[in-house]
C-alpha cells in the first residue's frame, strides 16, 4: 500500500513573459518550445533529479490546439528530453491551468503514488486568442445560463464595479500603478530574474534573446492612468492600466514527495497544505479567488489571519480589491503582491499560477518569520483556485506568529 | 582596401544573405551583437555566400568593430537562421567568372571579410546551429570560438570534391586547429568519399567545436557559455590543436602518407587534393597571412581551371537531373507496387529481393528451378537482414517485418498478384523469354515485367508475350546495394504506364535513373566496352599493358582498363566485347585472348595479401599467342588518341541514336554507374576539351565547351 506523503514544491522556473500579438517578443516562437524551453532549464537547474524518476508531467494551456495541442504534458516531455517511460497529460482550467496542474501532481504525490511530478502551464495568447476557435454551445443563450457578457472577461470587471461601488476606478488604477512600481523594484533588487530562462526568439532582424518580462511599465503615473480608454464600455472603469496586459508565457514547476526530496537531494521551498477551486457566477468570475480561498482555508483549519504572504493573480485589479475588501485587508497591504503582479508582469492565462508559487517561494526564503501564504486566482466562466502553501524557512524565533 | 565592385556586377540578381545584428544583454552585464545570417528564404534555399553577402557582412564587421572600440559590446557571435548556418558560395555562378583575375578577387574577399572576425577588438564566435559547408564552415574557423548544435546533419568543406580548396581561411586554420591528420580527413579524405559529410558530434570530437549543445535550447546554451567565455569563467582547451612535437614529426609524415594515399587512390590527375595538400603543408610553418596569400593563388588556379568546371558541369548533373530524369514520363501514371516477384534465386536475385524489400516494404517472392535453390535464396536473404540487424542498421521490429515479407516458391502462380516481376535468370535470349512467357499466364495483363539484362535487347525478350508493352529495361549495377544507377530501357512499345512505374520505382529504391533506347549495351557497357576492347586490341597487337595503362592516365579514370576487367570478371568482360561486336563489328573489338585469359582466370601476380604485383607472366604468354600477325604497337599518345576519338565517335553515335537524349545523359550515366570522376564531366566535357570531339565529327558535344578561362 502506498502511503499518503507531504507534497514539496522544489523549484519552479518560468520563461520571460511577452506582449502577445505580432509585435511581442515571441511572435516567431512556438507554444510548445516555451514550455520545453522552461522544463529543460527547471531540470538543468535540478541535477540531482534522475529524469526517469519524474512520474508524471502535467502541462496546462487554455486553447489547446496547434502548439498547444497533441497532449502537451506529453510532447513537451519528449521534446525536453525525458526518458520515453515518463508519462505525460494535459490540463484546462482556463486562467488556473497551471495552478491545477499543480493541484493534479500534488494530489498524485499526496496520494502516495507519486514521487516526483512536473507541473506547469503555457499560454500563447498571441498565437491562440482566448475563446480562439470555441464554439459555445447555444443554450448558454438560449436558457440564459450565461450572460453573453461573461464571455468577456473585461466585462466581469466592470462588472464587479457595478456590484461593489467602493471598488472605485481610483482604487483599482493606484493598485495597478503599485503593481508597475513594485514589479520594477523587484527587477532592480534582481528578485526576478534568478528564476527566468532566457528563451532566443527569431525577428525579422535575427535572433535575440529575450530575458525580462516584455509588458513591464514602471513609468505609469495615476496622471497617465486617467487618460486611458475603458475598452470595454463607454466611461467604464477598467482600462489597460488596471488590467493584465494580453500575455505569452510558460511556467513549470517541480513537485515531489518530502521523503523523495530528501531522498534524491532535493530543495524544498514550499510544503502544500490545502487547495480548493471553487465556481462563482460567470458574470462575475473576478470574485472567484474568495470561496476558493475559504474552503482551502477551512480545510487546511487556517484563518485568513494565518497567511503572511498573499500571491494574488491580478487578472484585473478590481478582483484582486474584491478579495482584499471581503477578508479586510488594506489595498497597499505589503502581504500582498510584494513584487507587484499580472498587471506588469502579464497574465498568460494557463501559465500563471506556478508564477504565483515561484514568487511566493523566494519570499518564504526571505520572511522565515512568515509560516503561511497563499496563492490565488480567478477563472474565466466564473471560478476560484486557491492553494495554501507552509514555509519551510519558518522559524518562531524570528517573531513568527505560529 | 581591395576594389570587389567587379564581382558584385557578376551576380545582380544575388539572393543576399543578409547579416542582421541584434545586441544580447547578458545576466553578467556582458553585451554579445548578434549577427544572424539569413537569406529571408526558408530552409529549402540555404543561405550562400555571394560577393553583395560577403560585403554586407564586412560593413557589419567594421562597424562591430568600432562599438569594440568604444566599449559598447564585449564580443560578437554570428548564428545562422533555422535549420541552416550557411552553405559556401553561390555554386550556379561560378561559370560566370571571366578570368583568372577574378578568382583571385573572389579569394580575396572571403579572406578580407572573415579575417575580420579575429580582429574585432572583441572575441568572436561562431554558433553553428545547422547545416555548414565550405564557406559557412570557415566562418566559424576564422573565429576566435566555435559552438555546435549536436542535431546539425551536414558539416564539411566539400571543395576538393568540386575541384577547388577551401580557400577562405580554411586550408590554414584547420590544421592549424585541429592537427594535420584531422585537418587532413576534413579537407581531402571526406570530400573524395563521395563527399562524406560530418555530423556536429563529429565537429565537436574533431576539436572544430568547442563546445556543443542539444538543438532545444542551443542558442540559448551557445549565448550562456559565450558568455562564460567573455566573463574567463569558462577557460578553453582544445586538445587537437597541434603542438611543437606535432609540427616537428607528425607533420610531414602525415602529408606524405596522404600523398601516396591519394596516388594509389585516384591517381595524380585530379588538381584539387593536390593543391589541398600543398596548403596543408605549408600550414605547419607559415603565419596565417602567407597562408592566406597561398590560398588566393590556389583557389584562383583552380576556379579558372578545366576541372572545376568540369565538376560543377557533374556535381550539378548528380544534384539536379538525376532527381529530375530527362524523358520521364508524369509520375501520375505509375502502377503502385504492392508485392514483387523476382525470378531466380542465385546471387543476382537475392540481392534484388533485399533491396525491393527493404524499400518499397511489400512482400517479395522469389523462384527457382527446384525447392533447394528456392530454400537457399530465402536464407541468404534473412541471413543479410541478420546482418543489417546486427549492424544496428534497423531494428528488431523491421528485421522482423522484412523477413516475413520475404518467401520462396517454385510455383509461379504464387506470382500471380504482383505487380513487378523482375528477372535475374541466365543471360541467354531464350532462358529469359521461357521464364516471362511462364509468369506471364498467371499475372495480370497489366503487371510490369522488368528484365535485368545487360547485353541482350530487351524489344526481343518481349517478343513471345501477349503484352510485349509491359516490359521494361531495369538495368542495375553490380553491388546492387551500392551502386547507385538504373539504366531503365524503354523499348519502341514500352507504355508510359511501364516506364512511369519503373521510374518511380527506381526512385523508390533510391537509385537514379536515366532512360535509354533499347540498343546494345545501353550507354555505361556499351562505352567500358569501347575502352575495354581498345585495351585489349592494344595488347593483341603488341603494345605492352604498362603503355595502355599510360595512355589512358591522363582521364584519371578510378581504375585501369585491366583492373576494370579483373573486377567485373574477365569472363563477363569477353561476353560484353563479343555481345559488342557483333553488334556493331567494325567498331568494337572482339578478343580472342580476353577468352583464353578468362580461361586462365586472372591477369595480375599477387602477393601474400592478395595485393596486385603486375600482370602476371603467363597473361603476356596468351597474349603473345594471340598477337595478330604483322600488327604494330602503339604509343601511348597514338592509343590515347585512338581511345579518346573512340569514345567521341561512339557517343556521338549514340545520341544520333537517341540512345539517350543528351550528352548530360551519358555522362551521367558514366559517373553514377562506372565512377567516372566530376574532373572529366563524366566523359564528354573532357573529349570536347582534349580536341577530340573536334577531330572526329568536327564540333563539340557542348556549346561552349565546358573548359576554364585560365
Amino acid at each position: 500500500m502506498a502511503e499518503r506523503a507531504d507534497v514539496v514544491f522544489v523549484d519552479g522556473v518560468r520563461t520571460p513573459f511577452g506582449r502577445a500579438g505580432e509585435k511581442g517578443q515571441y511572435w516567431n516562437t512556438r507554444a510548445d518550445d516555451l514550455i520545453v524551453k522552461a522544463m529543460i532549464g527547471l531540470l538543468e537547474r535540478n541535477p540531482n533529479l534522475p529524469p526517469e524518476r519524474v512520474d508524471d508531467v502535467a502541462i496546462a494551456a487554455t486553447t489547446q490546439t496547434g502548439d498547444q495541442g497533441l497532449t502537451l504534458g506529453r510532447t513537451a516531455a519528449i521534446l525536453a528530453g525525458l526518458p520515453l517511460s515518463v508519462p505525460g497529460f494535459a490540463i484546462d482550467r482556463m486562467c488556473a491551468g497551471a495552478m491545477t496542474s499543480v493541484a493534479t501532481i500534488g494530489s498524485m504525490i499526496g496520494f502516495g503514488q507519486y514521487d516526483v511530478g512536473i507541473a506547469g502551464g503555457v499560454e500563447h495568447m498571441g498565437r491562440h486568442p482566448m475563446g480562439a476557435g470555441a464554439d459555445p454551445n447555444p443554450r448558454f443563450l438560449a436558457e440564459k445560463l450565461v450572460d453573453p457578457e461573461a464571455l468577456n472577461m473585461g466585462n466581469t470587471a466592470e462588472r464587479l464595479h457595478d456590484r461593489f461601488p467602493s471598488l472605485t476606478k481610483e482604487r483599482a488604477d493606484r493598485f495597478g500603478m503599485r503593481s508597475q512600481q513594485k514589479v520594477a523594484a523587484a527587477y532592480a533588487a534582481g528578485k526576478i530574474q534568478p528564476d527566468l530562462i532566457p528563451v532566443a526568439i527569431k525577428s525579422a532582424s535575427g535572433w535575440g534573446l529575450a530575458t525580462e518580462d516584455e509588458g513591464m511599465r514602471p513609468e505609469t503615473t495615476m496622471e497617465g492612468l486617467a487618460t486611458l480608454k475603458t475598452p470595454f464600455r463607454p466611461h467604464g472603469r477598467v482600462t489597460a492600466g488596471n488590467a493584465s496586459p494580453l500575455t505569452d508565457g510558460a511556467t513549470v514547476s517541480l513537485l515531489a514527495s518530502a521523503d523523495a526530496a530528501k531522498d534524491l537531494g532535493l530543495t524544498t521551498k514550499m510544503r502544500m497544505v490545502s487547495f480548493a477551486f471553487a465556481g462563482v457566477e460567470p458574470e462575475v468570475m473576478g470574485i472567484g479567488p474568495i470561496p476558493s480561498t475559504e474552503k482551502a482555508l477551512r480545510k487546511a483549519g487556517l484563518t485568513i489571519d494565518d497567511i503572511g504572504l498573499f500571491e494574488l493573480n491580478e487578472a484585473f485589479a478590481v478582483q484582486v480589491l474584491s478579495l482584499l475588501d471581503h477578508f479586510g485587508i488594506d489595498d497597499d497591504d505589503p502581504r500582498v503582491n510584494p513584487w507587484g503582479g499580472a498587471t506588469a508582469i502579464g497574465h498568460p492565462l494557463a501559465a500563471s499560477g506556478v508564477r504565483l508559487m515561484i514568487q511566493l517561494a523566494r519570499q518564504f526564503e526571505e520572511h522565515p518569520e512568515v509560516r503561511y501564504g497563499l496563492t490565488a486566482m480567478c477563472v474565466g466562466l466564473g471560478q476560484g483556485g486557491s492553494i495554501i502553501w507552509e514555509n519551510p524557512h519558518f522559524s518562531a524565533k524570528k517573531g513568527g506568529k505560529r | 582596401m581591395t576594389d570587389f565592385s567587379k564581382l558584385v556586377g557578376l551576380d545582380p540578381d544575388e539572393v543576399i544573405t543578409h547579416s542582421y545584428v541584434r545586441d544580447v544583454r547578458m545576466p553578467s552585464g556582458k553585451t554579445i551583437a548578434l549577427i544572424t545570417l539569413d537569406n529571408d528564404r526558408d530552409h529549402t534555399r540555404p543561405s550562400t555566400l555571394g560577393p553583395a553577402t560577403l560585403l554586407e557582412l564586412s560593413g557589419v564587421l567594421n562597424e562591430l568593430k568600432a562599438r569594440a572600440a568604444s566599449a559598447e559590446i564585449d564580443g560578437v557571435a554570428v548564428t545562422g537562421k533555422p535549420f541552416i548556418f550557411a552553405a559556401g558560395a553561390d555554386l550556379s555562378k561560378v561559370e560566370d567568372i571571366p578570368d583568372r583575375e577574378t578568382g583571385v578577387l573572389m579569394a580575396k574577399l572571403g579572406h578580407e571579410t572573415l579575417g575580420k572576425l579575429s580582429e574585432l577588438g572583441v572575441p568572436s564566435f561562431v554558433f553553428y546551429n545547422g547545416l555548414a559547408l565550405g564557406g559557412g564552415v570557415e566562418i566559424g574557423l576564422n573565429a576566435d570560438y566555435r559552438t555546435i548544435d549536436s542535431s546539425v546533419p551536414a558539416f564539411a568543406l566539400p571543395e576538393v570534391f568540386l575541384g577547388i580548396i577551401p580557400g577562405w581561411g580554411g586550408a590554414w586554420l584547420l590544421p592549424n586547429l585541429i592537427g594535420i591528420e584531422n585537418a587532413l580527413e576534413v579537407i581531402i579524405s571526406n570530400p573524395l568519399k563521395n563527399n562524406r559529410m560530418l555530423k556536429g558530434p563529429e565537429v565537436f570530437e574533431l576539436g572544430i567545436a568547442d563546445a556543443m549543445f542539444g538543438p532545444a535550447n542551443f542558442l540559448e546554451d551557445s549565448l550562456k557559455w559565450a558568455d562564460s567565455v567573455l566573463t574567463g569563467k569558462t577557460k578553453v582547451k582544445r586538445k587537437n590543436e597541434p603542438g611543437k612535437i606535432e609540427r616537428a614529426v607528425k607533420w610531414d609524415v602525415a602529408i606524405g602518407i596522404a600523398d601516396k594515399m591519394l596516388a594509389s587512390r585516384i591517381g595524380r590527375v585530379a588538381k584539387s587534393p593536390y593543391r589541398a595538400l600543398e596548403l596543408l603543408k605549408a600550414a605547419k610553418n607559415t603565419d596565417k597571412k602567407t597562408g592566406f596569400a597561398a590560398e588566393d593563388e590556389a583557389l584562383a588556379d583552380l576556379i579558372s581551371g578545366d576541372q572545376f568546371r568540369a565538376s560543377i558541369y557533374a556535381f550539378n548533373l548528380v544534384q539536379k537531373r538525376a532527381k529530375k530524369p530527362a524523358g520521364a514520363p508524369d509520375k501520375a501514371l505509375a502502377r503502385p507496387v504492392t508485392k514483387v516477384g523476382v525470378i531466380g534465386a542465385g546471387l543476382m536475385a537475392t540481392q534484388f529481393a533485399l533491396l525491393f524489400v527493404r524499400r518499397l516494404q511489400v512482400p517479395v517472392v522469389i523462384t527457382d528451378l527446384d525447392q533447394e535453390r528456392v530454400d537457399k535464396g530465402v536464407a541468404t536473404i534473412h541471413g543479410e537482414i541478420d546482418e543489417l540487424l546486427q549492424k544496428g542498421r534497423i531494428g528488431s521490429d523491421e528485421a522482423n517485418r522484412l523477413k516475413a515479407l520475404i518467401t520462396g516458391t517454385t510455383d509461379k502462380a504464387d506470382f500471380a498478384d504482383c505487380d513487378w516481376v523482375i528477372e535475374a535468370v541466365f543471360e541467354e535470349l531464350g532462358v529469359k523469354q521461357q521464364v516471362f512467357a511462364d509468369v506471364e499466364k498467371h499475372i495480370s495483363p497489366e503487371a510490369i515485367l522488368a528484365t535485368n539484362t545487360s547485353s541482350l535487347s530487351v524489344e526481343q525478350i518481349g517478343a513471345k508475350l501477349k503484352h510485349p508493352e509491359r516490359v521494361v529495361g531495369f538495368h542495375f549495377f553490380n553491388p546492387v546495394a551500392v551502386m547507385p544507377l538504373i539504366e531503365v530501357v524503354k523499348t519502341p512499345k514500352t507504355t508510359d504506364e511501364a516506364l512511369s512505374t519503373a521510374m518511380v520505382t527506381a526512385a523508390k529504391l533510391r537509385k537514379n535513373a536515366v532512360i535509354t533506347a533499347d540498343t546494345p549495351g545501353f550507354v555505361v557497357n556499351r562505352i567500358l566496352a569501347k575502352l575495354l576492347g581498345e585495351a585489349m586490341h592494344a595488347v593483341e597487337v603488341g603494345t605492352p599493358f604498362d603503355t595502355v595503362v599510360e595512355a589512358v592516365k591522363p582521364f584519371g579514370l578510378p581504375m585501369d582498363p585491366f583492373v576494370l576487367l579483373e573486377l567485373v570478371g574477365l569472363k563477363v568482360g569477353a561476353h560484353v566485347l563479343d555481345t559488342h561486336h557483333a553488334a556493331f563489328p567494325e567498331r568494337f573489338f572482339e578478343s580472342p585472348a580476353l577468352h583464353e585469359l578468362a580461361e586462365f582466370g586472372h591477369l595480375f601476380e599477387k602477393d601474400a595479401k592478395g595485393k596486385p604485383k603486375g600482370i602476371d607472366p603467363k597473361v603476356l604468354k596468351i597474349v603473345e599467342k594471340h598477337r595478330i600477325a604483322g600488327s604494330t604497337p602503339y604509343t601511348a599518345d597514338e592509343l590515347r588518341t585512338r581511345v579518346e576519338d573512340g569514345l567521341a565517335d561512339e557517343i556521338h553515335r549514340m545520341l544520333d541514336d537517341h540512345v539517350v537524349g543528351a550528352p548530360e545523359d551519358i555522362d551521367l550515366c558514366l559517373i553514377l554507374g562506372a565512377g567516372w570522376p566530376f574532373q572529366m564531366g563524366g566523359a564528354t566535357p573532357y573529349l570536347d576539351r582534349s580536341g577530340a570531339s573536334e577531330r572526329v565529327f568536327g564540333s563539340t558535344f557542348h556549346t561552349p565547351r565546358i573548359v576554364g578561362v585560365a
